[in-house]
């Protein structure tokens, strides 16, 4: 127990996981409640918290990791937080109430909450373990893409989603030649129609991205390094690097090897909390009605909800609706709610493809159901309230498409 | 749209701007309506202005005569002689085949089947030497009087009304008595719109010496919104009115005893006619349905004011009665001896440019030639002058009668020049069939396509267009005026009386060799005073040998012009001196005033027809023109709103009007300036510019016995709603060819062709509309399913080539007109034409910078400029960096460069301070 106070007055809540969930989970309870609780935070990231999200714009090379950190040091201590930095609990023993972790100490708690996150998942193909081959997660993986820069280098990035477009894009920007391969027929095919996403990746192969569809990789070759990788249409493509971007798989092994119920995700309640008493999870290691959410969004609402019920208040937490938001500068991708409305959904769309704009809206019964917005996002942040408020929104529709009207010159 | 209809004609005061005449300005006169306005035109009529010299405008144009420029282009002009071939396709000949062929049909047909089997039927847009040299080949040498014009459809009853009263078609006043007046009563006029430059001397008189101005109409006009009594008169009752003034005048005294006894014939039957009709006022208000009070107001002020012009239109002339109430109208001032005195007479507003030229030159069926008729002493007469082998022995058959001969195949052979009857004339689907009958058909015309040419004419003939032709015109007011050419004809366009002179040669007749329109006007000015010794009132014999320069330079004036005149009169009739047997004027009693037709369960409505502000006639000329298709760009019926209700018609809404005689489908437009129980139609659109709005086939065909001319503003109708599911616009740089079941009207747009359009097609039905007049590949499009609304537009290089827009309601298409007339659009003028407004558009906020709530740079730096100096500042204010924070170094980075930047300002303005300050030590030390 070095290290830690030991302040019996008060209830010892453990934060396993030191990432965007767990930051905002602590920010928000610290606030509402200052004195109630004995934080202890344990991440196993050799660093304080930063904003996974801006990892594209540190590989792009537009902001350094320090820029990226969530909360300065004096924050934590300020708030009075113990922070453990590149410890991993690898045992939750739930009948004890105690956390073992990798360094073989133990911690004991009143409360814990798992904010553990989630990781990159790779294809289960030949070579994908071949050096070269790297995942697109933490600030290692942007560390390890970086020394690609210079001339010449040529990357792969495997995915079409938002992750892989984002690397691509940051790749892109140190000069990477880069080409993106996508198993499906368009890109962010979770987020996109069909047209959204061609306007997307005629965008994207403007900011010098070579975009390959229906692009099924099966093999990564090389000897002793990443050389070129095969496709099942037959062709093979030369790299000296290969990004995968296939998408998460949230980190529930404490939880599963701690007896907890576990599906993709952590199994939580409408408190957050999981089927043992006192044990918690949040972000994108948990599952909430069957969803593991893999955004940032529902996992600081998750942080808000547990936060105010452990300060003693009213809150429960019903679900997310989400958005995607593309960070890619210059290519601006917004995507909520149904965005394909099908059925008897209606849909109101614009588009200009030589200007690279696509707003659609999906209405049903005059409430807004959900949006897709390329090229031009403006408005996003009233029409995600409006999905999520199902606000009657007939006498709106000409502003959510085209922005209010211009005022009068007085 | 309602505003719309109530704005008063736009005018263009050029008295005070005008610019210094050019060497290369050209005095001519408007083509227009028949107040002759004159206009000075910049060489090939880049700009037309008002001809300040001019005595009928000083310098005034309406809206359609300041658009004059715009419509001079040759779009759609016929270039070159054209004959029709087997395929039904017109081929170009030569003009010595075409003229060959006119003549020998011509030859041929009169061989055959005798002179009255062929006719001509011409335009008061037509030149008097053009009427002329027609008028002359017909009466003289192929020796049928089948000449008519579609004067007959306008003026014909105040010619038949003017000849009963005064024995001759002389209109006694001047615009001068408009200006003088103390009471102007407008019958039947809608003067605001129609004859707007004389309306405005109206309104002058009205605000400069307190005229009072009555306005008797069916309809509640623009007119008459500036009426300080506006009688809202029963359709057919304006003789029981004017009778009930006629007795009201006698009963109140207000005669001229001295005028009736000393000038006059005929008054006691015809006040005994009008007692008959309208005994009193009470009488009076059921046949007219006018309130007794406004009927006594009328006949007061009507007694009282010496200074009183009536001046009529068509509202009078259109009528199955027309010349009863011409004459009715014309009774009440020969009474009053307000007859050809200033500010005291009965005036004719004539409906076209020359009208009036026609009329003098006896260029209708009812007349001979130079206002004589066909008296055998008449006749003998011109046939002595014309040296004529030939002469017509009798009247030939009026325009109505005339189709109808068409029709039975009396006549074979038709030349038509410069109209268009298979739209205008009444019943004008029967004129269209009678016209597909005819052996030969010829049009003289500007046009490639018409109703008319697209009613099976075999031959086209190019004729000169208003600019390149020189002539004389005559207008409301007897004054002649010269019409001069501007710019080079096009093609081998030539002038109507040359062809007419050169069919003539080669039809053999001698009489016909005129080398410039000087030497037919010379010739016409002779026979006006050919033996005429002051026996008729049109002798221009002062005119008779202009030499060529002379007639170039010839100055408004009015006729009467006897040789040795050195200028003619403004008035006649003040002292007598009427052209019937004994120089007397004659009083005519009126029949009962009834209208041709009865409503019936069928047919319940009565439809009125006239013109819009800014249109004329089928549109050949002002419809090329987009400023003036802006006013009122689609053919609507005006109705009652409670008739609307009563037949489920909405208003913006469409509606079918039929009649015996034919259908069309209009925009509807629920008003109350239109009574119950009657309905609107203006008479503009035809087939080249909508789909199902020819009004003139709607038309009943009864006429007035005595001028033949028709009643075209009470035919019985019945209207039904009719609704489409979509209705919008296209805007398309090339013509658009709409399928069947689209209801269209066409104008002109800038550099295009603006469609607007409503149907019931399926989306597939439109996108293919859409793809087949776009073809091309950028387009930028929104469709709302919510609203069944579809917009877009297709670019070639940044330049709009077709916009649409389609919904249930009719979207608006100003933005739309606006950006189709520029070269370039940028990103959010294409926005713009999707939405349908010119609002702040997308992509305004800067570049992105905060993703969660969507704030861009510009957004942020606009807090930064009201004060915020932290992110959680610029938060609260935007709520940009407020839930992940992680745009929150950006904010600061934005606040720091914003700070740094005003302390620099500061900074400079610091310099700037002391540099001031130096530089007054420097001017302190010299």
């Amino acid at each position: 127990m070095t290290g830690l106070k030991d302040c019996s007055s008060r209830e010892k809540l453990v934060v396993v996981g030191a990432g965007m969930a767990a930051t905002r989970f602590v920010e928000e309870l610290t606030n509402r409640a200052p004195d109630r609780y004995d934080i202890l935070v344990i991440g196993d990231e050799p660093r304080l918290a930063y904003n996974r999200v801006l990892l594209s714009s540190v590989l792009a090379g537009e902001l350094s990791v320090d820029d990226i950190e969530l909360k300065p040091r004096q924050w934590w201590r300020a708030a009075g937080v113990e922070v453990l930095s590149g410890r991993k609990v690898i045992k939750i023993n739930a009948a004890a109430r105690r956390l073992l972790l990798d360094n073989g100490e133990s911690v004991d708690y009143s409360k814990v909450a798992l904010a553990t996150g989630s990781r990159a998942a790779r294809l289960p193909i030949e070579g994908a373990d071949l050096p070269g081959v790297h995942v697109f997660r933490d600030v290692q993986d942007v560390e390890a893409m970086s020394r690609l820069e210079g001339r010449g280098a040529r990357a792969l990035v495997v995915g079409g989603g938002l992750l892989g477009l984002e690397a691509a894009y940051g790749l892109a920007r140190r000069g990477v030649d880069v080409t993106l391969a996508h198993v499906m027929d368009r890109l962010m095919e979770r987020q996109l129609d069909a047209v959204g996403a061609d306007i997307l990746r005629r965008l994207v192969e403007e900011k010098g991205v070579r975009v390959l569809l229906n692009a099924n990789a099966t093999r990564i070759n090389g000897s002793g390094r990443v050389e070129n990788v095969e496709f099942a249409d037959g062709q093979t493509i030369p790299v000296d690097a290969v990004i995968f971007a296939v998408g998460i798989q949230p980190n529930a092994d404490l939880a599963r090897q701690a007896g907890l119920d576990v599906g993709r995700g952590v199994k939580i309640d409408d408190g957050l909390e999981t089927s043992e008493s006192g044990v918690f999870a949040i972000g994108e290691c948990a599952e909430h009605r069957g969803v593991c959410y893999g955004l940032v969004e529902p996992a600081y609402e998750q942080g808000r909800v547990l936060a105010m019920r452990l300060a003693g208040q009213e809150a429960s937490y019903g679900g997310s609706v989400v958005s995607t938001n593309l960070k890619v500068s210059g290519v601006r991708v917004f995507s909520a709610g149904d965005y394909l409305g099908e059925g008897d959904a209606r849909r109101i769309v614009c588009k200009d493809p030589r200007m690279g704009i696509y707003r659609k809206l999906v209405v049903r019964d005059d409430r807004l159901m959900g949006a897709i917005l390329v090229g031009d996002t403006n408005g996003a942040a009233d029409i995600l309230d409006l999905i999520r408020s199902g606000a009657d929104i007939s006498s709106q529709c000409d502003e959510l498409m085209f922005g209010p009207p211009m005022r009068e010159a007085a | 749209m309602l505003d719309e209809v109530l704005a008063p004609a736009a005018l263009e005061n050029l008295h005070n701007s005008i610019a210094p005449v050019q060497a290369t300005t050209t005095r001519s006169t408007c083509p227009y309506c028949g107040v002759g306005c004159g206009v000075l035109a910049s060489a090939n009529g880049a700009e037309v202005i008002g001809d300040p010299a001019h005595p009928a405008n000083f310098g005034r144009l309406c809206s359609k005569g300041s658009a004059l420029g715009e419509t001079l282009g040759l779009g759609g002009r016929l270039l070159h002689p054209m004959r029709r071939q087997a395929d039904g396709a017109f081929a170009r000949v030569s003009w010595d085949v075409a003229l060959d062929e006119a003549a020998g049909g011509f030859r041929r047909i009169v061989d055959e089947h005798g002179p009255d089997a062929v006719a001509v039927y011409l335009s008061g847009q037509l030149l008097t030497e053009d009427y002329y040299v027609a008028n002359k080949l017909m009466k003289g040498f192929i020796g049928s009087a089948n000449v008519d014009t579609n004067s007959r459809l306008c003026m014909a009853s105040t010619v038949a009304g003017h000849k009963r009263a005064f024995g001759a078609d002389v209109v006694p006043g001047c615009y001068e008595d408009l200006d003088e007046a103390d009471l102007i009563v407008l019958v039947g006029s809608n003067a605001a719109w129609c004859h707007p430059i004389l309306f405005q001397r109206i309104m002058r008189n009205k605000e400069e010496r307190g005229a009072k101005l009555v306005v008797i109409d069916t309809r509640r006009t623009p007119t008459a919104e500036s009426a300080d009594l506006f009688l809202q008169i029963a359709p057919g009752a304006d003789q029981a009115l004017f009778c009930g003034l006629l007795v009201n005048l006698a009963k109140v005294g207000a005669f001229d005893a001295d005028y009736i006894r000393q000038y006059t014939t005929g008054f006691e039957s015809a006040l005994t006619a009008a007692r008959n009709i309208a005994p009193s006022i009470e009488a009076t208000a059921m046949s007219t349905q006018l309130r007794e009070v406004d009927i006594a107001a009328f006949f007061e002020l009507f007694a009282r004011t010496t200074r009183t012009v009536t001046a009529f239109s068509q509202g009078v002339n259109q009528s199955a009665q027309g010349t009863d109430k011409v004459n009715a109208i014309i009774n009440c001032h020969l009474a009053t001896g307000r007859v050809g005195k200033p500010g005291a007479s009965p005036f004719s507003l004539t409906g076209q440019p020359n009208a009036m030229g026609g009329r003098e030159v006896g260029g209708l069926a009812n007349s001979l030639a130079a206002h004589m008729g066909f008296e055998p002493a008449n006749i003998d007469r011109v046939r002595r002058f014309w040296n004529a082998p030939r002469m017509a022995p009798r009247e030939g058959l009026k325009a109505v009668q005339m189709f109808d001969a068409i029709a039975r195949g009396d006549i074979k052979a038709l030349w038509v020049v410069g109209t268009n009857p298979a739209a205008s004339l009444p019943n004008a689907n029967a004129a269209r069939d009678a016209l597909s009958k005819l052996e030969l058909f010829i049009v003289s015309d500007n046009v490639t396509s018409n109703d008319t040419i697209n009613s099976g004419a075999h031959l086209l003939l190019p004729a000169q267009a208003w600019g390149e032709k020189s002539g004389a015109v005559t207008n409301s007011e007897r004054r002649i005026s010269r019409q001069r050419a501007f710019m080079p004809a096009p093609g081998e366009a030539r002038a109507d009386w040359a062809i007419f002179a050169d069919v003539a040669r080669r039809m053999g007749f001698a009489g016909f060799d005129y080398g410039v329109a000087a030497d037919v006007f010379r010739e016409h000015a002779a026979l006006s005073a050919f033996e005429n010794d002051a026996t008729r009132a049109f002798d221009i014999g002062g005119l008779a040998r202009l030499s060529d320069a002379e007639y170039d330079a010839l100055e408004p004036t009015q006729w009467p012009i006897r040789d040795g005149d050195g200028k003619g009169r403004a008035r006649l009739f003040a002292d007598g001196a009427f052209f019937s047997q004994g120089g007397r004027a004659t009083f005519i009693a009126p029949a009962k005033p009834t209208l041709a037709t009865t409503l019936t369960k069928d047919f319940p409505l009565r439809l009125n027809t006239g013109r819009i502000r800014d249109q004329w006639h089928t549109m050949t000329r002002t419809g090329a023109s987009p400023r003036l298709a802006r006013h009122l760009p689609e053919p609507f019926l005006e109705i009652n709103p409670s008739d609307a209700a009563d037949l489920g018609v909405e208003d913006g809404g469409f509606a079918r009007v039929a009649t015996p005689y034919g259908s069309c489908v209009l925009r509807a437009v629920a008003t109350d300036r239109q009574p119950a129980g009657h309905v609107f139609a203006p008479i503009h659109w035809t087939d080249e510019t909508a789909e199902d709005a020819r009004i003139g086939a709607l038309v009943a065909p009864f006429v007035d016995p005595f001028s033949g001319q028709p009643e075209s503003k009470a035919t019985p109708a019945i209207v039904t709603p009719l609704r489409f599911a979509r209705q919008g616009f296209l805007l398309s740089r090339n013509p658009i060819t709409l399928p069947e079941g689209v209801w269209w009207t066409r104008v002109a747009v800038a550099d295009g062709y603006g469609y607007r359009v409503a149907a019931d097609l399926s989306d597939d039905g439109w996108t293919d509309i859409i793809r087949a007049a776009s073809a091309c590949e950028d387009v930028a499009q929104l469709i709302d399913e919510t609203k069944s609304l579809f917009s877009g537009a297709a670019f070639v290089e940044d330049r709009a080539t077709l916009i649409w827009a389609l919904a249930p309601v009719s979207p608006s298409w100003d933005l739309a007109l606006e950006l189709f007339a520029r070269d370039r659009l940028d990103q959010s003028e294409r926005l713009s034409l999707l939405s349908g407004r010119s609002g702040r558009q997308l992509t305004d906020d800067g570049p992105l910078v905060c993703s969660c709530f969507r704030v861009g740079q510009k957004q942020i730096e606009a807090a930064i400029q009201q004060g915020c100096r932290s992110a959680p500042d610029v938060g609260e204010a935007t709520r940009a960096g407020s839930n992940c924070g992680s745009c929150r170094p950006e904010i600061q980075r934005l606040i720091k460069i914003s700070l740094a930047a005003e302390s620099a300002m500061d900074l400079a303005r610091e310099d700037q301070t002391s540099m001031k300050e130096g530089a007054s030590d420097e001017t302190v030390g010299f």
